[in-house]
């Protein structure tokens, strides 16, 4: 069935499992309409390898409206593709020209093993926020909302950081494969409020080690996780977390 | 010769992790990627203040006064117990902002080990910021020849002891030779592009980051970055075309 006239060649990382070693195939992508998300794509292409009776291409998709961080896809270059601010389930195919090769990788990082394909392992970012990316409350009634007054700038800010939704793609992009704007954007969203204060030495101490204990590489400052991060989580957050660990470092009354 | 650097590479592990290891018992700091990076912006001010004192005492040429003026500073550079010390501490300073540099990039390194078949880094980063390695390798090199013509020679011989020398008349000397002036005004070109990025980024490694100074840091930071370099430059070229005698 043909959807539009669109033709693509696509050249797609193939990995069985993080323990071989992968290759790139060529698929070619036929009658494509330019109004399909990437996904989209990948779908007739992975309908039309069924139908042959060949192995679909495997890779990570969710919400399909931008909102989940599942879908990763390294496309041409770039993570979630051409586009700024968007993931790759937002990306359509009018950013691409009939004709086109199209490159697909998955994330590449130490701290991101391939399970299949396209999809990685992103539990590192799971025992990240594990280690104290969370605010202990005692459980009981529900408390009154405003009960805690929050400055409506702070709020913002918190609000902003906490847009992160765990995609990867500062990862994927950085040169280092660091993590700093992901864990940056998680200690933020609980440091600027009053409700997080409590816990902020130790959240961004054991935060930071877990990450590094990860395998994630170490922040230059090039923006590039910045300029790729599909929610537009900014590089302050990253300067607020190294202020917060210095500050920590220097003011626990701990030896670890 | 690359037994002597391997050799010299595992001395230095050893030496970064025995450090790191002594700092990690008292406040963990430099265990972590923050500590390190810290650490390298801290050094990177630091080098960035030398360079700030050096153009200025350097810049003595430009009275066009065969030398006076320099040569009392240069006297009072290689006389002063204070700056003598921070000589030392210069030097710590510059080997520790190499061996940061050189133990971030192997972890770096490691951080990715299949790269990428396609990449496209001009789409969301500067070029210099990816290529603060190679940059700061060459200003290494550049560094050590500049040690060899200058430093060498004013601290470490006796060249320059009898007073029928001065450090002027040497710069004069090393300066005839177009090549060494084609090859100091390249390596200021690498120290332009660093400092491009490193003065901004090494705030930022401080956590110095506001909404109303940021601007301002950044933009002092490309004054600098050209500004500093191109001094610099100016004393070589000024010299080998006699318009500073």
């Amino acid at each position: 069935m043909s959807h539009g006239n669109m033709n693509l060649t696509l050249k797609v990382w193939k990995q069985k499992n993080k323990d071989t070693k992968g290759r790139f195939e060529t698929y070619q992508a036929k009658g494509i309409s330019p109004d399909m998300s990437f996904l989209e794509m990948f779908d007739v292409v992975n309908e039309q390898l069924i139908n042959e009776g060949k192995e679909p291409i495997a890779f990570d998709h969710d919400c399909r409206e931008g909102i989940c961080g599942m879908c990763s896809m390294y496309i041409n270059g770039r993570p979630h593709g051409p586009k700024q601010g968007i993931t790759t389930c937002q990306l359509h195919m009018r950013s691409f020209k009939d004709g086109d090769t199209i490159v697909v990788e998955p994330w590449r990082s130490a701290a991101f093993p391939v399970i299949k394909d396209l999809a990685v392992d992103r539990s590192s970012f799971d025992r990240i926020i594990a280690a104290g990316g969370f605010v202990s409350v005692n459980t009981g009634n529900a408390k009154d909302a405003n009960n805690i007054l929050i400055n409506k700038d702070d709020a913002d800010e918190a609000f902003n950081a906490a847009a992160c939704i765990g995609c990867g793609a500062c990862v994927a992009a950085c040169k280092n494969s660091s993590a700093m704007l992901f864990v940056s954007a998680k200690v933020s969203q609980l440091a600027l409020l009053p409700q997080g204060q409590i816990e902020k030495q130790d959240r961004v101490l054991n935060m930071v080690k877990q990450m590094d204990e990860e395998g994630f590489g170490n922040c230059t400052n090039t923006g590039a996780c910045e300029a790729e991060c599909p929610k537009a989580i900014s590089l302050e957050n990253i300067a607020r977390m190294n202020r917060e660990y210095s500050l920590a470092t220097f003011a626990q009354n701990k030896i670890k | 010769m690359v037994l002597y650097f391997l050799v010299n590479t595992f001395a230095l592990e050893f030496f970064i992790n025995q450090f790191t290891g002594i700092m990690s018992k008292k406040t963990g700091l430099l265990s972590s990627s923050i500590g390190k990076k810290l650490l390298m912006g801290v050094t990177g001010l630091f080098l960035i203040s030398f360079l700030l004192v050096h153009c200025f005492i350097n810049s003595l040429i430009f009275f066009n006064d065969g030398g006076e003026t320099f040569n009392k500073g240069a006297e009072f550079m290689g006389t002063n117990w204070l700056i003598r010390t921070m000589e030392i501490v210069l030097f710590g300073g510059i080997l520790a902002h190499i061996f940061l540099a050189l133990k971030l990039t192997l972890d770096n390194r490691k951080a990715r080990p299949v790269g990428y078949e396609v990449t496209n880094g001009n789409a969301n980063s500067n070029w210099y910021s990816r290529w603060m390695g190679l940059l700061g390798t060459l200003i290494l090199m550049f560094l050590i020849i500049h040690l060899k013509h200058f430093w060498y020679v004013s601290r470490l011989t006796d060249h320059l002891d009898g007073g029928l020398e001065t450090l002027f008349d040497e710069m004069k000397e090393v300066f005839e030779n177009p090549i060494i002036v084609a090859l100091y005004c390249a390596s200021m070109i690498s120290l332009a592009y660093h400092l491009l990025h490193g003065f901004q980024s090494a705030f930022q490694s401080l956590g110095l980051n506001h909404k109303k100074y940021t601007p301002l840091i950044k933009s002092a930071g490309v004054a600098f970055s050209i500004l500093i370099p191109a001094i610099f430059a100016a004393m070589p070229i000024t010299m080998h075309f006699g318009i500073i005698e």
